[in-house]
């Protein structure tokens, strides 16, 4: 076998590629930003350690091995961490079965197509390790530098997480491939994930909710009902969580498990892949034929030319609804809490004011990414007969309507319940729709839609401020639906990152 | 056709774009009613860049651009009315029909609904678009999309057409399809300019040429008056062009 065939070159270059692609992702394809992307990791790993510390510190010193309540709560977290690196493992394995960059090449060389999907599998793999390690990793290292090495075989656990999370995305994926075809597989696989990711955390919180009338995920975890009913501490159910807690023996069998789950899944998928990839590869998109509801060409104004578009061309794309879907699907206990609290006639409904105001902002800044800047023709709107600023406006007004559409209920049935609370979440609401689109507005670029996934690489900016606006006005309605005049605070925050975001903004410069 | 005897469509003075070098540099052309106007040139010649800054997407650093009489400067607004532009690479929205996709180039040009549909209807019988008019575009092939964005650029019926290598990656019949629209158009009173890089194209379907070279015109007018300039009345466009590319780059 020559050298260019063997595995190992062939891995060192499926791992040049991925550390390329990483590379590009932190520096959004600008070399010259590779400083300012080292300087934000190291500003981005400080402020997590400092946030692990508030988090786990108390932790640190407890011997937990035999505390029921530790490891309900332990493996409760890695489920929680589980159901999102599954989720991301699946976006990951559709797009490796849907990219065709380099199949052709593959599939026309001489080398063996089973090895080279093998090593690209290992390299899905790797990526999800990377990624589960360097998000768990500022937690493990405050319990490891408070409490002793012990904690430190939480990486083991988390690699070995990362390992089986690939391994079921693989054969979830290769199951919907086989089960409703290449064609549907892309869409059905995406949705999936996304159900799996909000799934597990909406799951508790509904339990939560109905048990004691909370959010918190972890009242339901804390539960009486969920420690009578928890296995003995005996049990290899606890593995994990007693691998967390320095349990060598327990480790050795939580990454054995992993490896050879993940192992078993690259030798046993990695000639379907091929067979799979090329098949996605052939499918051509699907005629779709739209019923013509009008008789005829409307009569409308160019404005509303254009807020049609956006919301016809949101609505019949179910891949961007999808990745909405996440954020609508946080809404749903909130919303089974507004019931619960309606019906019960007490007042916690303070608590999903917050919630439901932190989802507007980060559906409005997705909405608004898609309206300002995945614009599919560019020149034909530019070329148009109206001006630069009536477009915006229209664009701004189809996001607004969006917004207006999926929360009036909610807010309507607040007000129905006790007024000044739905005002105030109503006002909430606008405000951190109206800054997520304003802080969009001021980092527009020209994209396409397909591109919105890599939105929040192309300014990471726009990510934080658009994130941590959303807290601030979440904040400022909680406090002021309280009645408490310290929401001034938040609130002067929330203006002070859009002044921010306008004094750092492209436009201005 | 007699050129002069027409009003002018499009005059273009003393318009210069610079990026890193100069793009386009203090250019003078004029394109008069009715006339099909092609503008051929080497790759990086500034073909494009003129014609983003005639429609608006690219603001010169200098010179004036008069499209119909109006100051597109000015009143760009004015000017897009009577505009149309179509560049090599079809933006159309994949969601939507051909129908709706026409539908609402109308809604932005505020044509009168009526009106825009007959065209639109008339529009997409001309490109044989009519078994795919309620399909979405998304499952389209390259051609049909630039016929659905060619459509689009006509339904408005604009004075002017402005085309960026709009045959570029079409099979013979589509090609066929698009010429003998824009003729239609010209025949019809309208006025075209487009970019190729298809000499053949430009030698059979322009009454005029101009020939762009490092932002500069460097020759124009009909085929006999290119040939007068090499003084090789026998030779065919392309030897035309490439000896005055030629002669240009030597005296740069």
């Amino acid at each position: 076998m020559n050298q260019a065939a063997s595995l190992t070159w062939l891995a060192s270059h499926e791992f040049r590629l991925g550390w390329r692609d990483w590379v590009a992702l932190m520096t959004a394809g600008g070399r010259a930003r590779a400083r300012n992307a080292g300087i934000a990791l190291i500003v981005v790993a400080a402020f997590m350690h400092v946030f692990a510390y508030w988090i786990v510190a108390r932790f640190a010193d407890a011997n937990l091995a035999s505390d029921t309540t530790a490891l309900v709560g332990i493996t409760g977290t890695l489920m929680l961490s589980g159901s999102l690196l599954l989720s991301q493992a699946m976006e990951s394995v559709t797009r490796a079965f849907y990219a065709r960059s380099d199949l052709d090449l593959i599939l026309t060389s001489p080398a063996s197509a089973q090895k080279v999907f093998a090593v690209r599998m290992g390299r899905i793999a790797a990526a999800a390790v990377a990624v589960a390690v360097l998000l768990a990793s500022p937690f493990i290292n405050v319990l490891a530098a408070l409490g002793g090495p012990r904690w430190l075989a939480a990486y083991g656990v988390v690699a070995a997480m990362g390992a089986v999370a690939t391994a079921a995305a693989l054969a979830l994926t290769i199951f919907l491939f086989r089960t409703i075809g290449a064609k549907r597989t892309r869409l059905i696989a995406q949705i999936v994930a996304a159900v799996i990711g909000a799934g597990f955390v909406i799951g508790l919180q509904v339990a939560a909710i109905f048990s004691a009338g909370s959010l918190s995920r972890y009242v339901a975890l804390q539960s009486d009902w969920m420690l009578r009913h928890a296995p003995d501490t005996g049990s290899a159910f606890w593995w994990p969580a007693r691998a967390v807690l320095g349990d060598y023996a327990a480790l050795a069998a939580v990454m054995a498990f992993g490896v050879s789950i993940l192992a078993a899944a690259i030798v046993l998928f990695s000639r379907r892949f091929g067979e799979h990839a090329v098949a996605a590869a052939g499918v051509s998109s699907t005629i779709v034929r739209q019923r013509r509801w009008s008789r005829g060409f409307r009569r409308r104004s160019a404005s509303r030319a254009l807020r049609q578009k956006e919301w016809t061309l949101l609505l019949r794309d179910p891949w961007l609804i999808s990745q909405t879907l996440m954020q609508i699907l946080y809404l749903l206990p909130p919303a089974l809490l507004l019931w619960v609290t309606f019906r019960q006639g007490n007042d916690s409904y303070i608590v999903l004011i917050p919630v439901v105001v932190m989802a507007a902002g980060q559906l409005a800044g997705g909405l608004a990414w898609l309206s300002i800047s995945g614009e599919d023709a560019p020149d034909l709107v530019a070329t148009a007969p109206i001006t630069a600023d009536r477009i915006l406006a229209a664009k701004i007004e189809a996001v607004i309507g969006m917004i207006a559409l999926i929360f009036a209920p909610i807010v309507a049935v607040l007000i129905f319940d006790d007024v000044f609370a739905g005002v105030t979440c109503g006002l909430g609401i606008l405000s951190a729709a109206a800054a997520a689109t304003m802080i969009q507005l001021c980092f527009r670029v020209q994209a396409r839609r397909s591109q919105f996934r890599r939105r929040q690489t192309s300014s990471r900016i726009a990510t934080f401020a658009e994130a941590f606006s959303s807290i601030a006005w979440a904040s400022t309605s909680a406090l002021a639906a309280a009645g408490l005049w310290h929401a001034i605070g938040p609130a002067a925050v929330a203006f002070g990152i859009l002044a921010g975001v306008w004094l750092v903004s492209p436009l201005r410069n | 056709m007699n050129s002069q005897n027409y009003p002018i469509a499009l005059a273009l003075r003393g318009v210069s774009k610079r990026f890193d070098r100069p793009a386009v540099d203090a250019l003078d052309l004029t394109v008069y009613g009715g006339e099909f106007y092609a503008l051929v040139g080497p790759n990086g010649a500034g073909k494009t860049t003129t014609l983003r800054m005639v429609v608006g997407l690219l603001r010169p650093d200098a010179g004036s651009i008069c499209i119909e009489g109006i100051d597109a400067l000015s009143d760009p607004i004015a000017a897009k009315q009577v505009t149309a532009w179509l560049s090599d690479e079809p933006m159309i929205y994949d969601k939507l029909t051909p129908y709706e996709y026409l539908e609402f180039v109308a809604g932005l040009w505020r044509i009168e609904p009526v009106a825009a549909e007959a065209r639109a209807r008339e529009l997409i019988g001309w490109l044989g678009l009519e078994p795919h008019a309620h399909e979405r575009c998304e499952g389209f092939s390259k051609g049909m999309r630039q016929k659905v964005a060619l459509a689009g650029a006509l339904v408005h019926d604009p004075k002017l057409i402005i085309l960026d290598e709009p045959l570029t990656g079409l099979d013979a019949g589509t090609a066929r399809q698009v010429k003998d629209v824009l003729r239609e158009r010209v025949r019809a009173g309208g006025s075209v300019i487009m970019t190729t890089h298809i000499l053949e194209v430009a030698e059979r379907m322009a009454d005029r040429i101009g020939i762009i070279a490092g932002g500069r015109l460097i020759a124009e007018g009909t085929l006999d008056d290119l040939h007068r300039q090499t003084g090789k009345t026998a030779a065919s466009l392309e030897d035309t062009f490439l000896m005055l590319v030629a002669e240009q780059t030597v005296a740069a």
